[in-house]
């Protein structure tokens, strides 16, 4: 049963539809084991951004205050896209490569273990 | 002539159950409208055993002497000057978060009791709800006279009311409540009196109060023996609860274990406010949060659900996962809000050296491996003039509302994620607890305010943070939030104490 109401076939209203963020979608990005950042961040975006973009502006504006985000080595790094295994597209748009709205993306970078090696 | 006074029995009869009435032209159900669609079966109310033995008359005699008492403890503390008398500056942040994050509760359960005191069949229910009902409102009262006082030398104190409603962290206390409130009334109970009031308040009351005592905070100490009498019998309507719906019939059962799963949960969730607050705020340390929860839920409720079993009640749902999270959840949250300590209502820091090695001692398996190494980062980065404010705005648990900061207990090093997709909307969460809670009334959850969200829809003013944080929060910028170094606050009391 989706809710236990006492008014007959409820619905609740969906607050977080797409058509309430103004044209932008919301995209979840966290660094792995770069606990620095006590959670993964949420970007609102424009759903044609390239992924360039996303990477090299909105996240590095958050990201890049980690003192190993100069050390990333994007031919190295691996990406989970809502928990599949993901190879983005830097010159494509976010939403022709199944990045939806409230998509959670991860950044991987087996080689940085974070600082004193402890992933933060 | 009539006897001028009724004799106890006969006084306590008419003051209780002789308050209930015969419908004889109105359908009962329909003047309890609200009693069946939670499938809950009552077969016999006059079952109910009455948990206060209080009547109405004794009840208002036995408060008003308590708040003689209190409120002239209040009027000496200010007098003189107990604000001096604290541990540390440090120490009034843990009473920001209270009277922002708890003191709201309490109104939230005066309301929530006096509804559900209204739906209830039975006239003992019915009563109890109402006395808790008065207790909570006099609770909420009683604390914001306990810190009012502070709000006079202080920051952050001005505002806790609209702030409850609004503030980013104040949704998680606040969606508890909203939660348990637009349940049916019999969630209402299992969630307040039991899974809350009774299985877990001696973590939200004693480490509080404790702290207060520790750290030289007679008003909120004074304010904490007023209430114990008054939570004692919350904690007593909390198990006849429990029982008086488990004895009614044996479909309950499954019912009551649900909410009992997702209450204890939703509760585990909430208390990270007060793990962080033990183990970070509080300048003079009453035990660690590891330690309280050791006493009071795995000792006390262990033993609580073994008296339980005879009903066929086990253990809530993810307790085990609760025994590897007090070894982890206290240093997650305080990292969380010294992520966000630009947008916090209160102040952060940086442990101190002492502090550091006392969280070393306390948790000798995790500490020092995970979490150390996260302060001295921040301290590298503070040292460097680059004091570490997280830029970006965090991703919220759907069902907590709390930012996803908490890991896979078995990998602390990374966070744990969990998802659903419902209707076509993507979902996420901290945990398997609030994805299941979710996922069993999905159109609950999906009306969740999140506060990232509504900043981002446009809803909290803006178009930046800090004007978020001034106009819609009423935050004052600068005072209110940051650092507690260089903070208003911190300036006032070294200026009192002749600290150059």
């Amino acid at each position: 049963m989706p809710i236990q109401a006492i008014t007959p076939d409820y619905h609740g209203e969906v607050r977080d539809r797409l058509e309430n963020f103004h044209g932008n979608q919301l995209v979840y990005v966290g660094w792995d084991r770069h606990l620095l950042f006590c959670s993964a961040v949420a970007f609102p975006l424009a759903p044609d951004t390239r992924f360039a973009q996303l990477r090299d502006e909105a996240m590095a504006g958050v990201f890049g205050l980690h003192p190993e985000w100069a050390q990333v080595d994007w031919g190295r790094v691996s990406w989970l896209l809502d928990g599949e295994p993901f190879e983005p597209m830097l010159d494509r748009p976010l939403n022709e490569q199944g990045i939806g709205h409230k998509s959670l993306l991860r950044m991987q970078t087996p080689d940085l273990k974070g600082f004193q090696s402890a992933g933060v | 002539m009539a006897a001028k006074k009724l004799n106890i029995k006969d006084k306590y009869r008419l003051l209780t159950r002789d308050l209930d009435w015969e419908f004889s032209y109105q359908d009962r159900k329909e003047a309890f409208p609200y009693e069946e669609f939670e499938g809950i079966k009552i077969t016999d109310w006059s079952k109910w055993e009455d948990p206060f033995r209080l009547t109405m008359d004794a009840y208002w005699k036995y408060q008003a002497e308590k708040e003689k008492k209190l409120y002239a403890i209040f009027d000496a503390f200010a007098q003189n000057n107990g604000h001096l008398n604290i541990s540390d500056p440090r120490y009034a942040n843990a009473l920001k978060i209270f009277l922002t994050g708890v003191s709201p509760l309490e109104y939230q359960a005066f309301q929530g009791f006096a509804h559900t005191g209204r739906q209830f069949g039975g006239v003992g229910a019915r009563i109890a709800c109402q006395m808790q009902s008065i207790d909570e409102l006099r609770h909420v009262q009683t604390q914001i006279h306990a810190m009012s006082h502070y709000n006079k030398f202080f920051d952050g104190f001005q505002d806790w009311s609209h702030m409850h409603d609004r503030v980013w962290y104040l949704s998680v206390p606040k969606s508890f409540f909203d939660d348990a409130r637009s349940a049916g009334p019999f969630e209402y109970l299992v969630a307040i009196s039991f899974s809350f009031e009774y299985v877990l308040t001696n973590l939200l009351f004693v480490p509080f109060m404790s702290g207060a005592a520790y750290n030289g905070d007679m008003a909120t100490v004074t304010f904490g023996f007023s209430a114990q009498s008054d939570e004692a019998r919350h904690m007593t309507l909390g198990l006849e609860v429990i029982k008086f719906l488990l004895e009614q019939h044996e479909d309950n059962v499954p019912i009551v274990q649900k909410w009992i799963d997702k209450w204890f949960w939703r509760g585990t969730r909430l208390l990270s406010i007060v793990a962080m607050m033990m183990d970070y705020m509080l300048p003079n340390k009453v035990m660690s949060w590891k330690e309280a929860w050791e006493v009071y839920f795995e000792e006390a409720g262990g033993s609580l659900f073994k008296d339980l079993a005879r009903y066929g009640i086990r253990m809530p749902k993810y307790a085990e996962t609760t025994e590897k999270e007090k070894e982890h959840v206290s240093h997650q949250a305080w990292w969380i809000f010294y992520n966000y300590g630009q947008a916090a209502g209160f102040h952060t820091w940086i442990p101190t050296d002492k502090e550091l090695d006392w969280l070393s001692e306390k948790y000798p398996e995790t500490f020092d491996k995970y979490y150390r190494p996260r302060w001295e980062l921040a301290r590298q980065m503070e040292a460097e003039g680059k004091r570490f404010y997280n830029p970006g705005l965090p991703q919220l648990c759907n069902c907590c509302q709390i930012p996803m900061g908490f890991t896979e207990m078995d990998d602390p090093t990374q966070i744990a994620y969990r998802q659903t997709v419902y209707n076509g909307e993507r979902y996420h969460f901290c945990s398997d607890g609030c994805h299941d809670i979710f996922v069993d009334e999905p159109e609950k959850y999906v009306q969740s305010w999140l506060p990232v969200h509504q900043i981002f829809q446009g809803n909290c003013g803006g178009p930046g943070v800090e004007d978020v944080l001034r106009d819609y929060y009423r935050m004052n910028v600068g005072a209110d939030n940051l650092d507690i170094k260089g903070s208003p606050d911190e300036q006032r009391w070294n200026a009192w104490k002749g600290v150059a």
